[in-house]
């Protein structure tokens, strides 16, 4: 057993848990966490993606003891009180999501995707920045869209709608 | 994934000393390699030795001729390093376009050379940059290193430090991927040093793993241009074969591939 | 058009909670006590189960039970069922194998399920699992369905001779044969429609829980129809009767048909939890997804299609076999029979259809209907032999479409369906227009000059939905009716509640049908709320499939918004002392029409259940339900046409454009219809270009991950450009057609035709990778070198 201890969505948390325990399954068990999803084995799909220290990564893929000191934000953490982020928003208005499965992942990646393109962003880039996130549903079409668009509305510029 | 225990190391030293306490230890770098089979009870370790708090696997530098590199740099972290684009902007392009964005945020040089996936980016380029592999106790050629799928001249418990790059006169990566895994199933970086050499090496096609393909440096020496390669091609018996791409196939995208290279000298380029 | 109800772009109420975090799928579950599950599954195709070694495994830390098949069976829990009754051509009923959800004899594919441990922890659950000793003796195993039918191949059910299920005709042989006789031209193909695995993304799971004071289950599922689910883990697995079994599938993450389906872990946990006497939960990874969820497709099929001398089709005559691997799951038999051969008349007026179909088990996992079910297998016949034949009459695609279109309605197919009403010219046209084929050849040049060879292909299908109506699909064999109820809860102060038996796993249902509820009685869509998911809660339901939930599951709402609409009139009517036929219901009034007399909504709801002041004989409340059979199926139809670039050095393809236009009748939420035909429409790309499930030939599954399966991402895919046409279904009160699968239907063909276009070589399978495109380039010459030049 080993102590973890880190801060989630601003949270100080501190939790005995096995060794080999996942970051995913430590947010999802042991926090209670649920909006992070597992939709994979082999670190593909994407529906487990927070962020560890400002940048996303697949929280299947690492121990919570590697998390241990850091700060962890998850799909629940995003929104501001009430107020939900731009992304969130832009996923809601352009029908960004239909199961709502890989979404987590995907807004959590998208944000990500924001912070470091800024206004660079276009739809070819998007595109590509999405490898790491699989979507069953929505053929990613309006996914693409509702990112474009929240990076316009966060002042990240658009240059070209997925239309 | 089977029980284990966790040790974080904070230096190279605690690291080997970790190591060396276990009966079956593990470094864990990014872990996106080691995890996944991990998890799927692939493979077992009873201890897992965490290189990512370890300052000294940290750094990027140039020196002279040389480009070094931490073993602990992650993937994104050279993609947007401004001294690995100066130095050598196909390196950080290849180091962009390896896996996905959340694979580069947390994958490692050292932790993707230790392991010489067959279908990895990096041992292209450290063979191609003529590399010097640097452990905790000696510098190893990376002409010395990759020595057969999935296995290096690393001995156990030796850990990957940094690897030194020489710094080309102009290089260039082209990869074709898997359309399933996305890694590639064609690597080729190509690169001409200042002292006039070709060096041309494969990753993802080569059933022994990353190779150098001496009749291209040849071919490439006298003119380092696509044309030169024209009509040149590997043997298909030396390349892997799956569902995914028979020998023949992998042989004409390793042509393919090095004419591309050549085509994006500067940069790389993805076909996906 | 109001701003809220039919025909409005409405934002979904259903997203909050999934965009916060909030969802509430099986696996976000737990319950007091809950211990896990982890299956012991066979490593083999073909073997036989000798002793099962538990000893270890049950001493291993926080082990529960270690239960085997054996005791299942002695507990009187029964196989899993087939639920639609096929005939052989002989008339012979269909040759089903048992299929138990524990195997104690014999197992017949990799992952089949022998043993389950139940322990405090997944992670204990797992380590047990693997320290069960099973003494394994393998048999031999083949996984193609040529194989399984050739002499000497391995036998796989007893109840199966050589391994046949069916042989099944429909048509009329003779006269199809007479008319190849007289043909102009014949086109024939060898097709192959590849084999996949759904890949909803959020895997199977179950939790299940026993209350021994009450002697009452309940299981959480991931189910697209709970109350099917019910009705069959009742009847037939003898696990609980229906009224002591409640069964809940919450938020469900993506179905596509997978989870229609009642698995042997739903089966397993529910006996499990009565048995060790604690919940049981249990969650497949992905893997387990790739080797137990039900597969789809794979057929391969003999087409030739006869021609007179003015390119009219004479006739067309199919022979197909079906794998439908190791068991018949509960609706494969159905797949391949009444939703693939009744609809391979595609668009066009044949007026002689004969198709063959025999059903073939192998050793690899179940198959059964995934998104479109036998209707792209169909669509996939029809429109590369359109293609094809074109070609090889030299006259344009669109032509020889257009030339055998059906152009009068009804219309009676010689394969059973009724086609009702549609307009395949204007679907064509609009399709045609809006990927300016007529600029095409331009656009080619270009692509060659640039060292890249384009290619543009067509598909015009059709589709049937809302499989019905239930007498008739009684006489085809189904176990089933396959009506819809629904429930209209008015309450007191006038908000409603809907209980409707379809189920929302993605399809947006919360919203669809509360703007169909805001368009009938002036609610705002606030105050509706859609209850699905929960026998407790609603009814009944048949769930939601094959694009039904639209042109049933609403229908069945309308209908029974007609009853309190009558009511609520008649109450109005009385308070007001007018007469009912005059009284009107809009934007939250009761009004009599042509007068300032009115009542809020709310006050003709409060005076329903104050009952104060009612007609006489009138019973209080505003409550009403109905349960709606269809008159016939729907035919949703549309053009598809797909652009594509190919790198002659590569076979790469990108696809370049992708335009739909599809006549899906009356549209309640343009927004969420173009959702549903971009997600078939990856779907279709994914088959045609990347997704091809592969077993080898001892049956070991090769694409078990998503590194050897390869799933459409983002940039494997372009912006669709989606539209539609609309001519009003005449078989439902709303007009609706449907709209789920019509992507996944439509594409596959479009996509294979235009690279076939673009590399001049038509012998070309699906998924076509870029070494077979490659290849096919290779093997047609010329195409490359002009290209690279």
């Amino acid at each position: 057993m080993v102590t973890v201890s880190m801060t989630v969505n601003g949270r100080q948390v501190s939790k005995e848990v096995e060794d080999r325990r996942l970051l995913v399954d430590f947010l999802r068990e042991d926090l209670g966490l649920t909006g992070t999803h597992v939709g994979c084995d082999t670190s593909q799909c994407g529906a487990c993606v927070v962020h560890l220290d400002g940048k996303a990564v697949k929280s299947c893929t690492m121990l919570a003891a590697q998390a241990d000191g850091a700060s962890v934000k998850t799909i629940e953490g995003l929104a501001d009180g009430a107020e939900l982020h731009p992304l969130q928003a832009a996923f809601k208005e352009h029908h960004g999501l239909q199961c709502g499965f890989c979404t987590p992942g995907m807004i959590m990646s998208g944000a990500d995707i924001i912070a470091r393109h800024g206004s660079d962003l276009d739809e070819a880039t998007v595109r590509l920045e999405l490898e790491g996130n699989i979507c069953r549903c929505t053929g990613y079409h309006n996914i693409v869209k509702a990112i474009l668009a929240a990076a316009g509305e966060m002042g990240g510029g658009m240059k070209q709608a997925a239309e | 994934m089977y029980s284990l225990s966790y040790r974080r190391a904070s230096s190279v030293e605690e690291a080997r000393r970790l190591f060396k306490e276990a009966s079956d230890a593990a470094y864990l770098a990014g872990g996106h390699t080691l995890l996944p089979a991990m998890k799927q009870r692939l493979a077992a370790h009873d201890v897992l030795v965490d290189l990512g708090a370890i300052a000294d696997m940290k750094g990027i530098g140039v020196s002279g001729d040389g480009l070094t590199i931490g073993g602990g740099v992650t993937h994104a972290e050279v993609a947007g390093s401004q001294e690995v684009k100066g130095a050598i902007p196909s390196l950080a392009a290849l180091a962009g376009s390896i896996g996905d964005a959340q694979v580069r945020h947390r994958g490692t040089l050292g932790g993707s050379i230790a392991n010489n996936d067959p279908a990895a980016d990096y041992p292209a380029a450290a063979l191609a940059l003529a590399a010097t592999i640097r452990t905790d106790g000696r510098e190893i050629a990376a002409d010395d290193f990759f020595t057969a799928l999935y296995e290096t001249a690393l001995e156990e418990g030796e850990i990957v430090t940094g690897v030194s790059f020489r710094i080309p006169e102009t290089a260039g990566y082209a990869k074709f991927r898997n359309p399933a895994s996305r890694y590639p199933m064609a690597g080729v970086f190509v690169a001409r040093h200042k002292d006039g050499t070709v060096r041309v090496a494969v990753t993802g096609a080569g059933n022994e793993g990353v190779f150098r393909w001496s009749e291209a440096e040849q071919a490439l020496s006298g003119n380092f241009a696509a044309e030169a390669l024209a009509g040149l091609s590997v043997d298909p018996d030396m390349m892997m074969g799956d569902i995914h791409g028979s020998p023949e196939y992998r042989a004409n995208l390793v042509a393919v591939m090095a004419r591309r290279a050549l085509g994006s000298l500067g940069s790389a380029e993805a076909i996906i | 058009m109001s701003v809220e109800g039919i025909g409005a772009r409405v934002a979904r109420k259903e997203d909050k909670r999934f965009i916060t975090g909030q969802g509430r799928y099986v696996d976000d579950m737990s319950v007091p006590g809950m211990k896990h599950a982890a299956f012991v599954r066979s490593p083999h195709a073909h073997a036989r189960v000798g002793a099962i070694n538990a000893e270890a495994a049950r001493a291993m830390p926080g082990v529960v039970a270690v239960l085997t098949g054996a005791e299942m069976a002695a507990d009187g829990i029964g196989n899993l069922i087939c639920g639609w009754m096929i005939h052989s051509k002989d008339g012979s009923p269909m040759n089903m194998g048992a299929w138990p959800a524990l195997a104690s004899e014999t197992v017949r594919f990799v992952g089949q399920a022998v043993a389950v441990v139940i322990a405090e922890t997944k992670s204990q659950a797992r380590d047990a699992a693997e320290a069960v000793e099973v003494e394994w003796e393998e048999l031999p195993a083949v996984s193609d369905v040529l194989g399984a039918i050739a002499e000497g191949a391995p036998q796989i059910h007893p109840e199966a001779p050589g391994n046949l299920i069916y042989d099944w005709e429909i048509g009329t042989k003779d006269e199809v044969e007479k008319a190849f006789g007289e043909a102009a031209h014949v086109t024939r193909m060898d097709l192959t429609n590849n084999r996949l695995i759904p890949n909803a993304m959020e895997p199977r799971a179950a939790l299940a829980r026993y209350d021994a004071a009450d002697d009452h289950f309940t299981l959480w599922t991931t189910s697209q129809n709970p109350h099917t689910a019910r009705l069959v883990l009742s009847a037939f697995y003898n696990v609980a009767p229906e009224h002591k079994l409640r069964v809940v599938a919450p938020d469900v993450g993506g179905g596509f048909g997978s989870k229609i389906y009642i698995y042997p872990e739903e089966i397993t946990c529910l006996w499990a939890a009565k048995k060790t006497g604690v919940p049981v939960k249990w969650t497949g990874d992905r893997s387990e997804a790739f080797l137990t969820d039900a597969h789809g497709r794979d057929h391969v099929t003999v087409a030739e299609m006869a021609f007179d001398a003015n390119n009219r089709i004479t006739a067309f005559k199919i022979d197909t076999i079906a794998n439908f691997g190791a068991y018949m799951s509960l609706f494969s038999s159905a797949v391949p029979t009444y939703l693939y051969a009744t609809l391979l008349s595609g668009q066009y007026d044949i007026p002689l259809i004969h198709c063959n179909v025999r059903a073939v088990y192998t050793n690899t996992a179940p198959v059964d209907a995934y998104r479109g079910a036998g209707r792209p297998e169909a669509t996939f016949v029809v429109e590369r032999m359109m293609e094809t034949a074109a070609r090889e009459l030299s006259v344009s695609p669109a032509e020889l479409r257009r030339t055998n279109f059906i152009r009068e309605f009804p219309h009676q197919t010689p394969v059973i369906m009724l086609y009702d009403a549609g307009d395949y010219e204007a679907s064509l046209n609009a399709a045609l227009e809006a990927s300016d084929y007529a600029g095409f050849a331009a656009r080619k040049a270009e692509a060659q000059r640039r060292g890249r060879l384009r290619g543009i292909g067509i598909s015009c299908y059709i589709e049937a939905c809302g499989i019905a109506p239930s007498k008739a699909v009684g006489s085809l064999g189904a176990g089933v009716g396959l009506w819809e109820s629904a429930e209209v809860r008015v309450n007191p102060v006038g908000t409603i509640e809907v209980l409707t038996g379809s189920h929302s796993h993605g399809q947006g249902h919360e919203t669809t049908f509360a703007q169909l509820v805001a368009s009938r009685l002036g609610v705002p869509l606030d105050n509706i709320a859609i209850v699905h998911g929960d026998t407790d809660s609603v009814q009944f339901g048949m769930g939601t499939y094959g694009s039904r939930s639209g042109a049933v599951g609403m229908s069945a709402i309308s209908r029974a918004i007609d009853k309190v609409e009558a009511k609520a009139k008649k109450i109005a009517a009385h308070l007001l002392e007018a007469s009912e036929g005059d009284i009107e219901i809009a934007d939250g009034e009761v009004r009599v029409a042509g007068t300032d007399k009115k009542l809020g909504w709310h006050e003709v709801c409060l005076a329903a259940y104050t009952g104060h002041n009612l007609p006489d004989g009138m019973e209080p409340g505003l409550k009403e339900g109905a349960f709606y059979d269809p008159a016939n199926f729907t035919f949703p139809a549309g053009a598809y046409v797909c652009e594509v670039e190919i790198d002659p050095e590569t076979g790469h393809t990108d696809i370049v454009q992708f335009v739909a236009a599809d006549d899906f009748g009356r549209i309640i939420n343009p927004m969420i219809v173009e959702g549903q035909v971009h997600g078939g429409i990856a779907q279709g790309i994914g088959q045609a270009l990347l997704e091809g499930c592969v077993y080898d030939e001892g049956g070991q599954l090769i694409t078990a991950t998503y590194n050897d399966y390869a799933m459409p991402r983002a940039h494997d895919l372009p912006s669709f450009r989606v539209s539609t046409t609309e001519t009003i279904c005449p078989s439902n009160p709303l007009g609706i057609k449907g709209c789920g699968e019509a992507g996944a239907i439509g594409s596959p063909p479009a996509v294979i035709n235009a690279i076939t276009d673009a590399i001049g070589n038509n012998d070309l399978s699906m998924p076509a990778t870029p070494e077979k495109v490659w290849r096919a380039l290779h093997a047609a010459g010329g195409g490359l070198r002009e290209a690279a030049e």
